[in-house]
């Protein structure tokens, strides 16, 4: 763990019910920065609610979620649950927290170009000369520069994908969520968008990823976290635990997910 | 029977004179109601009871009564009430081509706000959040997201109704409105040539029908690159071979938008 660099974004007793669904039962994480945490799980586990109560698309019943030291302003409904105190702040705290899709989710009616420059252009006001400079280096780095004048139902969905990572990096965040980014990919093209995100996670930036790649889990991240029925059921290194120092839930998880590899 | 090409240039003149005033029937129920549509839809649309109720109460009336009957009530009815006749609207509602509008605008916009609502429900959700995600404020989402995409999906829908709004001024005749069907009937009561005036109408309005049902179709087609055949569109894709072109031209353009 990077103890020695400041705490990026910190998520603290989160909780989260659908109905009478407990989904979340008071999950804590931080992250450093230049942190890069795998969040696996079962499906159910609620790895992606937890990810989507971090920029608020869901809004947490209890917690706190702080982005580098500023905690999310919440206040009290009448149902006792929390509300976002202020949407200016969630606005601008989204801002800064890039988000990547399981189904990529570009503006269908905007070019790859456009779908780019749209958060800077719009949220941040930047000018649109700089916004289309940078859009195409970014474009450039996920290697489609190419396309830039393609819409989105023209493009592979790793093709979707890249452009997605692009887009939500031409924000300069401080932190990236990814919810399962290549879960709805074909398997032919689940490598390229890993790809990117490796070289992403070496540029040292700070990532939280909500996966089912092992490989990435392993090979990438420097910690993992297991969700088991809304609970945090095994937490540490990869290396802690891939390598069975780690509760037989996980292990079980891993082997099952071996076996369905190898089918 | 014998073809009077005299009397049918005369009465295609006498009509096409009364273009504009069918003209200036259907551009101002089509502005008018277009915009009450608009607020229609965002209380249709409203987390609140009561504008909730309203909106489905108004579109319910509208859409369910008869248009000639609506326009007789605004034309014959709104006069019975002492306060309308006092108000500073008088001027203007016992005007017979004001209230002619008034009821187009008033009944085309309830169709009008539920093809929009079918719009808004066809937009996907993650794009929407997508854009609450990169920090977009809620009146930039459906500025930039919500309402480009509505218009997109609604606007085939949307002419249809332009064509309805087209056919429905012709109720205006009912209420003294001299536009085509008005002037026509007009001939037909001086000369009983019915077949010969009202097939003369009848042309008009499928002309105009014809020039607006392609003026939105090419708005469609220019709003919608991304629905369209890709070799069409980008220059990248110029250098795919011919017959992925063909196949991709052979394709109707229906599966494109219900893909």
């Amino acid at each position: 763990m990077n103890t020695s660099t400041s705490i990026a974004l910190s998520a603290t007793n989160i909780h989260k019910s659908f109905g009478d669904a407990h989904v979340l039962k008071g999950i804590s994480l931080d992250a450093h920065e230049g942190d890069v945490i795998s969040i696996l799980g079962a499906s159910g586990s609620g790895k992606s609610t937890f990810l989507r109560c971090i920029n608020m698309l869901e809004t947490p019943d209890d917690g706190e979620v702080k982005l580098a030291g500023e905690a999310i302003e919440m206040k009290r409904g009448r149902d006792g649950r929390l509300q976002p105190g202020n949407r200016k702040q969630v606005d601008r705290i989204r801002s800064q927290l890039g988000m990547v899709f399981q189904s990529f989710n570009l503006w269908s009616h905007m070019t790859v170009m456009q779908n780019v420059i749209e958060g800077p252009l719009r949220v941040q006001k930047r000018t649109r000369a700089e916004c289309v400079e940078e859009a195409e280096q970014l474009l450039t780095k996920v290697g489609l520069y190419e396309k830039r004048d393609a819409y989105p139902a023209h493009l592979s969905g790793g093709q979707q994908q890249r452009v997605a990572i692009a887009r939500a990096l031409a924000m300069h965040p401080k932190v990236m969520l990814f919810d399962e980014p290549t879960s709805a990919l074909d398997p032919e093209l689940v490598g390229e968008v890993l790809r990117v995100m490796r070289a992403l996670a070496e540029e040292g930036r700070t990532m939280l990823v909500v996966t089912h790649e092992m490989g990435f889990a392993r090979h990438v991240s420097n910690r993992v976290m297991f969700l088991h029925q809304g609970q945090v059921d095994a937490e540490g290194t990869p290396d802690d635990l891939f390598n069975g120092r780690c509760s037989e839930r996980f292990q079980q998880f891993v082997s099952s997910h071996h076996s369905r590899a190898a089918n | 029977m014998n073809i009077d090409f005299e009397f049918l240039g005369d009465t295609l003149s006498k009509l096409l004179a009364a273009v504009p005033t069918t003209l200036g029937l259907f551009f101002a129920s089509l502005i008018v109601g277009g915009m009450l549509s608009l607020v229609i839809v965002a209380m249709r649309v409203s987390p609140n009871w009561a504008l909730n109720r309203f909106a489905r109460g108004y579109i319910l009336v509208f859409r369910g009564s008869p248009l000639l009957i609506q326009m007789f009530l605004v034309y014959y009815g709104l006069g019975q009430f002492p306060a309308v006749r006092e108000s500073f609207l008088w001027p203007l509602l016992r005007v017979p081509y004001v209230c002619a509008i008034v009821s187009l605008a008033l009944c085309t916009a309830g169709y009008t706000a539920e093809i929009i609502r079918g719009g808004l429900q066809s937009v996907p959700h993650g794009q929407i959040e997508a854009a609450l995600a990169v920090g977009m404020s809620r009146w930039t989402v459906l500025r930039r997201i919500i309402a480009p995409i509505t218009l997109r999906y609604a606007l085939p829908a949307y002419s249809t109704e332009a064509v309805l709004l087209v056919k429905s001024t012709a109720l205006a005749s009912l209420v003294t409105v001299w536009d085509v069907t008005g002037v026509a009937q007009q001939i037909i009561q001086r000369t009983y040539r019915t077949m010969e005036v009202f097939i003369c109408a009848a042309a008009i309005y499928l002309v105009l029908n014809f020039i607006i049902v392609r003026a939105l179709g090419m708005l469609e087609k220019k709003l919608s690159p991304h629905l369209r055949d890709r070799n069409a569109t980008s220059a990248t894709a110029q250098k795919k071979s011919s017959s992925v072109a063909l196949k991709a031209a052979t394709v109707p353009d229906s599966q494109h938008i219900d893909s």
